[in-house]
């Protein structure tokens, strides 16, 4: 039985609900990123380890600016892109691949933009205080960077073939 | 000087608690009745309404009268707590109590149009938006703490009266601009509530933040840490539940009515 649409897989069918809702899967993913990673770094960060401060002195006014912000938008995130993917999965339309893709870009970008704006630029605070900062800088910003890279490779190999 | 009606034996301030006591239990079983009475009529009230309307009561009281008010004089953590039960957990319980709903089924048909007249007014259009009800709600808070109305607040009765009565309503306006539980008139979308949402959440954020180096005038170094933490993460908790609560409305309201999914096996 040929399939009249001429494809050779029904996963390869655009009328698929996954590709129709690609980019609520990308936005879902990447929102829950964000979120994600302000999530591990206020509980591991600054409440476990307590290695952040609440506030480092050396805050300015825009580092108090952008903290406010990315925290207030980190919660709405989280449980946004949460809610999303229970819509996803209630229309079948839940492309993991995808999903996990935007995850790991969102994580990484925020972690990236944390550890090089936040934490140097505006001196929000540091990673950890009465200690050699160099290993942990980089480490933090490597990891980011290999985050958005995996995360960039996921969603350019889900993308749409129109 | 008289630091308010928890201690001190002025007449003001016992007549004070009196009216606050009684107007604490009228609310209360006044609520009561109107659910049991109206539930012979219509669909029976939910025994959690109750429950959210006697809790989000309760946390607005004690602010205002009793040990834990004579306390927030002094303490500044206990103060913030305060802010915290009658600005944002009361507001939030009173509002998923439904009282409007339950007025508008418990008068009598002129007074309920009337009412519903009231709601629908430009004034309510107003207060209710959720720009507006973000700047009375966290520019009053900024207001509050970084200029002399605290100090004022403590000193004298009548700021103290309203700058409490103006938190408990600014939490409500804000609380039923994103949650839509009670009828409402003047809707806005999901995104521009959630947008209003955010910013004035980042900006509750960084005045706590703020006031754990600038606390307010008369208040030590200890209790402002505290104090801000408090308000820092207690405010988090509480608009956690509200951005949920959000969420799970967008969530019903966008449920799929027919799941269409056309494959390529079908004709």
């Amino acid at each position: 039985m040929t399939p009249r649409t001429g494809y050779m897989h029904i996963q390869d069918d655009p009328a698929q609900p996954r590709y129709i809702y690609s980019k609520r899967n990308l936005w879902s993913g990447v929102l829950f990123g964000v979120g994600l990673a302000a999530f591990i770094d206020e509980t591991i960060f600054h409440q476990l380890l307590h290695w952040h401060h609440f506030y480092d002195l050396s805050t300015t006014a825009v580092g108090l600016v952008s903290d406010g912000f990315f925290h207030a938008f980190s919660w709405f995130a989280t449980i946004a892109s949460l809610f999303l993917f229970a819509d996803l999965r209630r229309r079948k339309g839940l492309w993991l691949t995808r999903w996990w893709g935007g995850v790991l870009l969102g994580a990484g970008i925020f972690q990236l933009y944390d550890g090089l704006v936040q934490h140097k630029l505006m001196g929000i605070h540091q990673i950890r205080y009465d200690v050699e900062l160099a290993p942990y800088d980089w480490t933090w910003n490597i990891i980011a960077v290999v985050m958005i890279i995996v995360g960039s490779i996921l969603l350019w190999r889900t993308r749409r073939r129109t | 000087m008289e630091h308010g009606w928890g201690h001190g034996g002025s007449s003001a301030s016992t007549a004070i608690e009196l009216i606050c006591t009684l107007l604490y239990a009228s609310v209360l079983i006044g609520y009561t009745l109107m659910a049991r009475l109206s539930s012979q009529h219509y669909k029976s009230w939910p025994l959690y309404r109750y429950i959210c309307w006697y809790a989000g009561c309760t946390c607005s009281v004690v602010v205002i009268i009793g040990p834990f008010a004579a306390a927030a004089h002094s303490d500044f953590r206990i103060h913030m707590i305060g802010h915290l039960l009658l600005g944002m957990l009361g507001p939030l319980l009173i509002v998923l109590s439904a009282p409007a709903t339950l007025l508008l089924r418990s008068l009598p048909i002129s007074q309920a149009r009337r009412l519903s007249h009231v709601l629908r007014s430009r004034y309510a259009a107003l207060i209710c938006h959720p720009v507006v009800a973000a700047i009375l709600n966290t520019g009053g808070l900024w207001l509050l703490y970084t200029t002399p109305l605290y100090t004022w607040m403590h000193q004298y009765t009548a700021v103290n009266l309203l700058v409490h009565l103006h938190i408990a309503l600014a939490g409500y306006v804000f609380t039923i601009s994103m949650l839509y539980v009670d009828p409402v008139a003047h809707r806005y979308s999901h995104v521009y509530r959630a947008i209003v949402a955010v910013i004035a959440a980042a900006l509750h954020g960084m005045l706590a933040k703020y006031l754990y180096v600038h606390p307010p005038a008369g208040v030590s170094t200890g209790q402002a840490e505290a104090g801000a933490q408090w308000m820092y993460y207690g405010g988090d908790l509480v608009q956690l539940i509200i951005i949920g609560l959000f969420c799970y409305e967008w969530y019903r309201v966008t449920r799929p009515r027919q799941i269409n999914v056309k494959t390529a096996l079908d004709a």
